[in-house]
């Protein structure tokens, strides 16, 4: 079976590395899948769930937002997040949507702060989303 | 021959100071680990970056994002990262001395850090700001300072934008480094990958990197979603905060390994002295001794 590189890098560090026979990510315009032998591309992705095939099994994460950068048979993904489904809390990413949402009812935020709110509640709701969706 | 009391009270002040410096190296080694696991940290997701980079490299035209475009350089701005703190060895003196070599009319300085306000003041530069920042800064912190520079830049006002900071090598060797930032050439960051070939952050050997490139120029096609303009409107302005903030990083780490170099020498140092001093009192002793004998026996003598 013909395989892809697979490499997702954050800021902290090399999350993940090895060859997949497909991924699924969340691209701007809906969900991308690449498999190998994929034509370049460069895209935006979006907070939301990242599906892994490797060797026969399905591994899913939950990214932020990021880049996609597929070369033939070698895919890059540079994401601000990315949490196995296994390691996500789902009770602190709970506590953290409650809390961004009242954050957010409060007006007196500068538009720099009310983007990094935004943006850590769409990553908080991804986790969840991810985690919620393994148990049906 | 100094008297034994003022030995003594030198000893006392040199230990005092030992101590000190002692203390100042402990807190500058458990910063130093953290600056350096954070400098480090950072730098797969940078050299991922710059293979985005690269793979646009052959796709894109030069001239079709202000990001991109040489303009002929009339003005330069420098981003110039020192210390807030002194005591940390010759860190800062051999950043600024690469200042000199820069002409002061076409430049224009934007300093991080006090050290570098202070110099940049005394010497009469143009400085359009500067900005303190935490000793462990976030990237969030560190933004609105690249976001300055990248409006700078795009209103026309400079046509260049550097970075002079001390590059961490390795916890005794830090070097300075002026690099270009804006205009993103991507050719720069090709050489920089390159150069970067051997730690071992990087997973692609060369080779591997050319049979991609190959493939990409076979299949000779590259799509961008939604729109070319959109994607490069969202990577080459985040690159250049990452690579501000990558770089703000280094400098952090930079400083106090430095800095722990530094006080360790001058720990050592004070011990030293502390020994010589040590064996002068002695001498100092056992002479004040031997002529007190000398004293007394001829004192005797001279009563039989």
């Amino acid at each position: 079976m013909p395989t892809l590189h697979l490499e997702i890098v954050t800021p902290e560090a090399r999350i993940y590395q090895a060859e997949v026979e497909a991924v699924v990510v969340p691209g701007v315009e809906g969900e991308l899948g690449i498999l190998p032998h994929h034509v370049a591309l460069m895209t935006q992705i979006v907070p939301g769930e990242l599906r892994i095939s490797h060797e026969g099994q399905q591994l899913r994460m939950a990214v932020g937002e990021g880049f996609l950068d597929v070369l033939p048979n070698r895919v890059l993904i540079l994401t601000d997040m990315a949490i196995d489904e296994a390691d996500i809390d789902e009770h602190a990413a709970e506590k953290a949507v409650a809390l961004a949402e009242q954050e957010l009812k409060n007006t007196t935020l500068s538009h720099e702060e009310i983007a990094t709110v935004q943006s850590s509640l769409l990553r908080s709701l991804a986790k969840i989303r991810v985690k919620r969706g393994s148990h049906y | 021959m100094a008297n034994t009391r003022d030995i003594r009270r030198r000893i006392k002040s040199v230990k005092n100071t030992a101590q000190i410096t002692k203390a100042m190296e402990m807190v500058a080694a458990s910063k130093m680990r953290r600056a350096q696991q954070a400098a480090m940290a950072g730098r797969p997701y940078s050299e991922a970056l710059h293979q985005a980079l690269l793979s646009l490299r052959d796709r894109v035209d030069q001239e079709c994002h202000p990001l991109l475009v040489q303009r002929p350089v009339k003005k330069t701005l420098v981003l110039l990262l020192t210390s807030d703190k002194g005591l940390c060895g010759a860190l800062n003196t051999n950043v600024l001395r690469d200042i000199a070599a820069l002409d002061s009319s076409s430049t224009v300085f934007v300093a991080i850090g006090r050290k570098g306000a202070a110099f940049l003041a005394r010497t009469g530069r143009l400085m359009i700001a500067d900005f303190l920042l935490p000793d462990h800064p976030t990237f969030l912190q560190t933004k609105p300072i690249s976001q300055f520079c990248l409006e700078q830049f795009l209103s026309g006002s400079v046509d260049q934008v550097n970075i002079l900071y001390p590059k961490f090598i390795n916890t005794l060797v830090q070097r300075p480094v002026n690099l270009q930032l804006l205009p993103i050439s991507i050719e720069q960051s090709s050489v920089m990958s390159q150069s970067s070939k051997t730690t071992p952050f990087l997973t692609h050997s060369p080779s591997s990197e050319n049979e991609t490139k190959k493939d990409v120029l076979e299949t000779g096609e590259y799509l961008f979603e939604p729109t070319p303009d959109n994607v490069l409107n969202a990577i080459l302005p985040y690159s250049f905060h990452f690579e501000v903030f990558q770089k703000i990083l280094d400098e952090r780490a930079s400083e106090q390994s430095a800095r722990m170099v530094a006080m360790k020498a001058a720990t050592d140092n004070a011990k030293n002295l502390v020994k010589d001093l040590t064996l002068e009192y002695n001498k100092a002793r056992q002479a004040s001794i031997t002529t007190e004998l000398l004293e007394i026996t001829t004192a005797q003598m001279a009563l039989q």
